[in-house]
């Protein structure tokens, strides 16, 4: 496949960044996004460019690193991270737009690269258990009900990608956080600290300058992991029984 | 490149702790945009029951100007004889004033923090959700000064053609034969019946009632909700400006 790619470029957090075209070729429809990028990288390379920086790091779609929006979509048109995106869902002769997350909370740090740490931050006021640790508890000390079991798995298979942020038009991180306050909130570990969890998240979300929720409903559409619309539901329960 | 971006903090754009006491839980409630949301569900259902109320009474026009004067006047009864004459509407108006008030402010509020989250667009757009969905800020705001301009037209009658107080029926007729009045009712009433297509789903999920099991519902729900209402207010204006109410 021939493809030509407008993707964005930018040299540092501030300096403007412009879309640059480019040209590919020899692309084959097994390949992954990534590494049609890495394809293009490497004639960049040869021919004394900079390269297209974007993050990545597992390639088989669970550590959640290589966030970019394709044609407008976060992670392109499949729903699924972008590593897992195969060119096979493209044809010969696309123009295919590239772009970094866009919201005021994630920074650019360099073309595609944005700076997530704010997920990071928001995990770090409330999305764990306070217990102590040492060996492995044995697995049937605490028992937990098979409905809160299923609904902490469904919301547990976040990964941080922050293709939820992306899609909201709002820039919003209420589905991430819906996901691990949801998480933890239902289990009978995470009972102790549940009401503390919840408003010391929604308050570093809020810190964070990540927008409210209209309820539009773009970030469970982008979600990889399918995380539900309805999580944001429960997290706003938790929120107002607080 | 991950790691190295992780530990980067960020905190020029963080909001710093407001120092002194621990805010009010109402306070607390008012700050987050969890909570903000949360009160203009609330006050958004109570503008909702009551247009349900008032779109009902509305349908009084058709059995004729007694029957609408009739039922006018009764409203001013309610609570008597514990409430003097005309109290009813008193504590109820800045009950609603108040909705309409919080209503927007949270909404003027919430929408700024929103657009500023996203400082910068995509340069690849796409169209996004529905339509009721995208034209709520701008339907809140038709409603919003429609809300004023029905109170200068039908309840203080400054700009009502008819002016005759204590008489609905007449002033409606008169407001509804004028192309303007007519006009500027039905294009509220198209903007409602949008506004309550997302909003009352929505206020189903700010306020935590919904669940996967309930979720078709709701939206079902909020669809008949919007679709009584339009056409319930829409009636009235078709029918004076079809000759059917005089
Ligand atoms: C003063 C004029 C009004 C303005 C400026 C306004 C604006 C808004 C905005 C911006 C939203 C949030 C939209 C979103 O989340 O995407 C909203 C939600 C809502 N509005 Fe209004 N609106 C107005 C009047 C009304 C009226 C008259 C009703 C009564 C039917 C109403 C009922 C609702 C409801 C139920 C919600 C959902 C709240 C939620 O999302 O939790 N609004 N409004
Ligand atoms: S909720 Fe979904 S889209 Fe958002 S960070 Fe988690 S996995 Fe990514
Ligand atoms: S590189 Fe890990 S999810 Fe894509």
């Amino acid at each position: 496949m021939n493809l030509t790619l407008r993707i964005w470029r930018q040299q540092g957090p501030d300096t403007p960044g412009e879309m640059t075209e480019y040209r590919v070729s020899g692309i084959s429809e097994d390949m992954s996004f990534l590494e049609m990028l890495d394809t293009l990288n490497e004639e960049l390379i040869l021919r004394g460019d900079r390269p297209v920086a974007f993050d990545h790091d597992c390639r088989e779609g669970i550590c959640g690193a290589c966030g970019m929006v394709i044609n407008g979509q976060a992670h392109g048109p499949e729903r699924t991270t972008t590593c897992q995106l195969h060119m096979r869902h493209f044809e010969d002769g696309d123009t295919i737009d590239v772009e970094p997350w866009r919201a005021g909370a994630f920074p650019v740090v360099r073309d595609l690269v944005v700076d997530r740490s704010a997920l990071d931050r928001i995990i770090g006021s409330g999305g764990y258990i306070t217990a102590p640790t040492g060996s492995a508890p044995e697995a049937h000390a605490t028992a937990v009900p098979k409905e809160a079991a299923d609904l902490a798995f469904e919301h547990a298979e976040c990964i941080g990608c922050g293709a939820c942020v992306a899609a909201c038009p709002n820039g919003s991180a209420m589905l991430f956080t819906a996901a691990k306050v949801v998480h933890l909130n239902v289990l009978p570990q995470g009972a102790p600290e549940r009401a503390s969890r919840v408003r010391n998240m929604v308050g570093a979300m809020d810190a964070e300058g990540f927008g409210g929720c209209t309820n539009t409903g773009e970030c469970a559409t982008a979600c990889p992991k399918g995380i539900p619309l309805t999580g944001i539901a429960r997290l706003n329960r938790e929120f107002l029984r607080s | 490149m991950l790691m190295a971006s992780a530990t980067r903090t960020n905190r020029a754009n963080r909001t710093p702790a407001a120092p002194g006491r621990p805010p009010s839980r109402a306070a607390a409630l008012w700050r987050s945009s969890v909570g903000k949301k949360a009160v203009m569900a609330v006050s958004g259902l109570l503008m909702l029951a009551y247009l349900v109320a008032h779109m009902l009474g509305n349908l009084k026009v058709f059995f004729g100007p007694d029957d609408l004067n009739g039922y006018a006047h009764w409203l001013r009864t309610i609570g008597q004889p514990v409430l003097h004459h005309g109290w009813f509407l008193w504590l109820a108006r800045p009950v609603l004033l108040a909705a309409v008030v919080t209503h927007g402010v949270a909404a003027y509020q919430l929408s700024r923090r929103d657009l500023k989250a996203r400082p910068q667009q995509y340069v690849h757009r796409r169209r996004q959700s529905t339509y009721a969905t995208r034209t709520m800020r701008w339907g809140g705001v038709i409603l919003g000064l429609f809300v004023v301009w029905h109170i200068l037209d039908l309840t203080t009658l400054t700009v009502n053609p008819a002016a005759e107080e204590g008489h609905p029926y007449q002033n409606i007729v008169a407001s509804f034969s004028t192309w303007y009045g007519g006009g500027i009712y039905c294009v509220a009433m198209l903007a409602l019946g949008l506004h309550v297509r997302h909003g009352f789903w929505s206020a189903a999920q700010t306020l935590g009632v919904n669940n996967p099991r309930r979720d078709r519902a709701l939206k079902a729900a909020a669809n008949g909700l919007a679709l009584l209402l339009t056409a319930g207010f829409l009636s009235v204006p078709v029918a004076v400006m079809a000759g059917l109410v005089r």
